[in-house]
């Protein structure tokens, strides 16, 4: 492994609030042009993790080594307090000064332009989610953190969003930390897979994963036959009558 | 045509409306306003120990009021007690003790009213100069955090996750604020500054779509108000505090019309 790729690595990370661990022994490493994607139940601390690797979390254990600063990051909640008058343009420089056509160019790129100069609090929650996501891609980061960057987006911008995810990927070189519900985008869009329920449970590639028994007992049976169905629309030579588990 | 004092009083008028403007528009995105009933209220205090050990008036009203910001982050740490019983417990201490001290002072004679009021009598040359310097720092200063303070006043996570230190920024704003009003006691008086720093910036928040609007009419309404009120304080003879509150309340008042004309427009 090239050390020269690696954005940020997370070495047996931990985090307690409460006298309860929220996450802890988890580590994992983004690399340049990677997509990494935490998947697991509900409290499972995918989203404690993202904050751990962003360094909002600051009493930790274990340690982060982070080797980038120019960071994008997509937040699972966000509370704006509308005591402030805000444009969706104000917003968009709001970490980073950027040029006007670059917001222009980051707003189309996720199909929003038009709201360029309403106010904040006015969108609905997948207009909202699609400016969160033109925002941190704007500035075009070394390092995405995206934590269900998609949600309450209708499912046709949801697959768009999904391919621009990848294509940002592709294009900005940039190493990507995804949280993501949907299975189906886990296994067909992902590099590398770290499954999660308060610790690392299983990890590797997708189809690896997806093999593992910590991840059906986890998914169940479903899950695992999701990949089975993206393996057969890719796998030309591969037979109907074929077990998958032996592929 | 008008007397030299009432030039001087204008003169600091304006320099303090350039910089409560600004500020002012955070203490109302952070919520902040018992923050800086606290830290005027002990101000009190500092003008006690001025007076005392013969101390610049601006400077120990900003150093008591740096110290009392930094209590109030210590209690925040170690007591279990919510902010604003914090506050209030800082704010009515700070204030009583100010008010034991000056009855020990006997041998001063003080101008409570000037203190609590403002009093555009008292405002001398030296005086503009601190103004004048202590806002342009002021300024240059929040110019400078601007970027971190407002990004994590908008999201905190979103601040600190990019790298923009958002906690340095808060509290470097902090000092500001305990400076601001420093330089602001002479003329506002310590019960009212508070009201000089948010109602122009409430105004202006009536009549703004956006972040940078809401701080150029804020510093508009401050700079109308403090005319307005200076005039009016010479014209009725009232303290100079209470004039530029009433004529910034006035200005407040007439924001409103807008929010109903923009509701009617929306329906």
């Amino acid at each position: 492994m090239n050390s020269d790729n690696i954005l940020v690595k997370l070495n047996n990370v931990g985090f307690s609030q409460n006298d309860k661990w929220l996450v802890k022994d988890v580590s994992l490493i983004v690399e340049k042009g990677k997509i990494v994607t935490l998947i697991g139940p509900n409290g499972s601390g995918k989203s404690t993790t993202a904050k751990i690797a962003l360094g909002i979390y600051k009493n930790i254990e274990g340690s982060v080594e982070k080797y980038t600063d120019n960071i994008g990051y997509v937040p699972q909640k966000i509370s704006i307090d509308w005591t402030l008058p805000l444009r969706v343009s104000d917003f968009m420089t709001l970490t980073e000064t950027i040029k006007d056509d670059e917001i222009n160019d980051a707003l189309s790129l996720t199909g929003v332009t038009h709201l360029k100069n309403k106010n904040l609090g006015n969108l609905s929650g997948g207009e909202f989610q699609r400016v969160l996501l033109a925002r941190a891609i704007s500035k075009k980061p070394e390092l995405l953190v995206l934590d269900e960057p998609v949600q309450g987006v209708d499912y046709t911008g949801e697959i768009a969003l999904y391919k621009l995810i990848k294509k940002i990927s592709d294009t900005l070189n940039c190493g990507i930390l995804l949280i993501s519900h949907d299975l189906h985008t886990v296994m067909t869009a992902t590099d590398y897979v770290v499954c999660l329920n308060g610790h690392v449970c299983c990890s590797g590639t997708p189809i690896d994963v997806a093999k593992n028994n910590e991840y059906k007992t986890l998914f169940g049976e479903q899950a695992s036959q999701i990949l089975s169905i993206y393996e057969h629309k890719h796998d030309h030579e591969h037979s109907h009558e074929g077990d998958i588990k032996k592929n | 045509m008008f007397d030299d004092f009432f030039i001087r009083a204008l003169v600091a008028g304006i320099g303090i409306a350039l910089v409560t403007g600004p500020l002012g528009c955070f203490v109302v995105w952070r919520r902040l306003s018992y923050f800086g009933d606290t830290l005027s209220h002990s101000a009190l205090l500092g003008v006690t120990i001025a007076y005392s050990f013969d101390l610049n008036i601006a400077l120990s009203v900003f150093l008591i009021s740096s110290v009392i910001a930094l209590i109030l982050i210590q209690l925040q740490k170690k007591t279990n007690l919510p902010g604003d019983a914090l506050l209030g417990l800082l704010a009515h201490s700070s204030l009583a003790v100010g008010l034991v001290v000056i009855g020990f002072l006997t041998f001063i004679r003080f101008d409570i009213m000037g203190l609590l009021f403002g009093d555009i009598l008292a405002v001398t040359t030296n005086d503009i100069l601190i103004v004048w310097s202590g806002g342009a720092l002021i300024l240059i200063i929040l110019k400078l955090i601007w970027k971190p303070l407002f990004a994590s006043t908008v999201n905190y996570e979103l601040a600190e996750a990019e790298g923009l230190n958002p906690d340095r920024a808060k509290a470097i704003f902090t000092i500001l604020m305990a400076a601001v009003i420093a330089i602001s006691i002479k003329m506002v008086g310590l019960l009212l500054i508070t009201g000089m720093l948010i109602i122009p910036a409430a105004m202006a928040r009536n009549i703004s779509d956006s972040p940078m609007k809401m701080v150029v009419y804020s510093i508009i309404g401050g700079l109308l108000s403090v005319i307005l009120g200076l005039f009016s304080s010479l014209e009725f003879n009232t303290s100079s505090g209470p004039s530029i509150i009433v004529a910034a309340l006035i200005l407040f008042i007439l924001s409103l019309l807008n929010i109903k004309q923009s509701i009617k427009l929306k329906n």
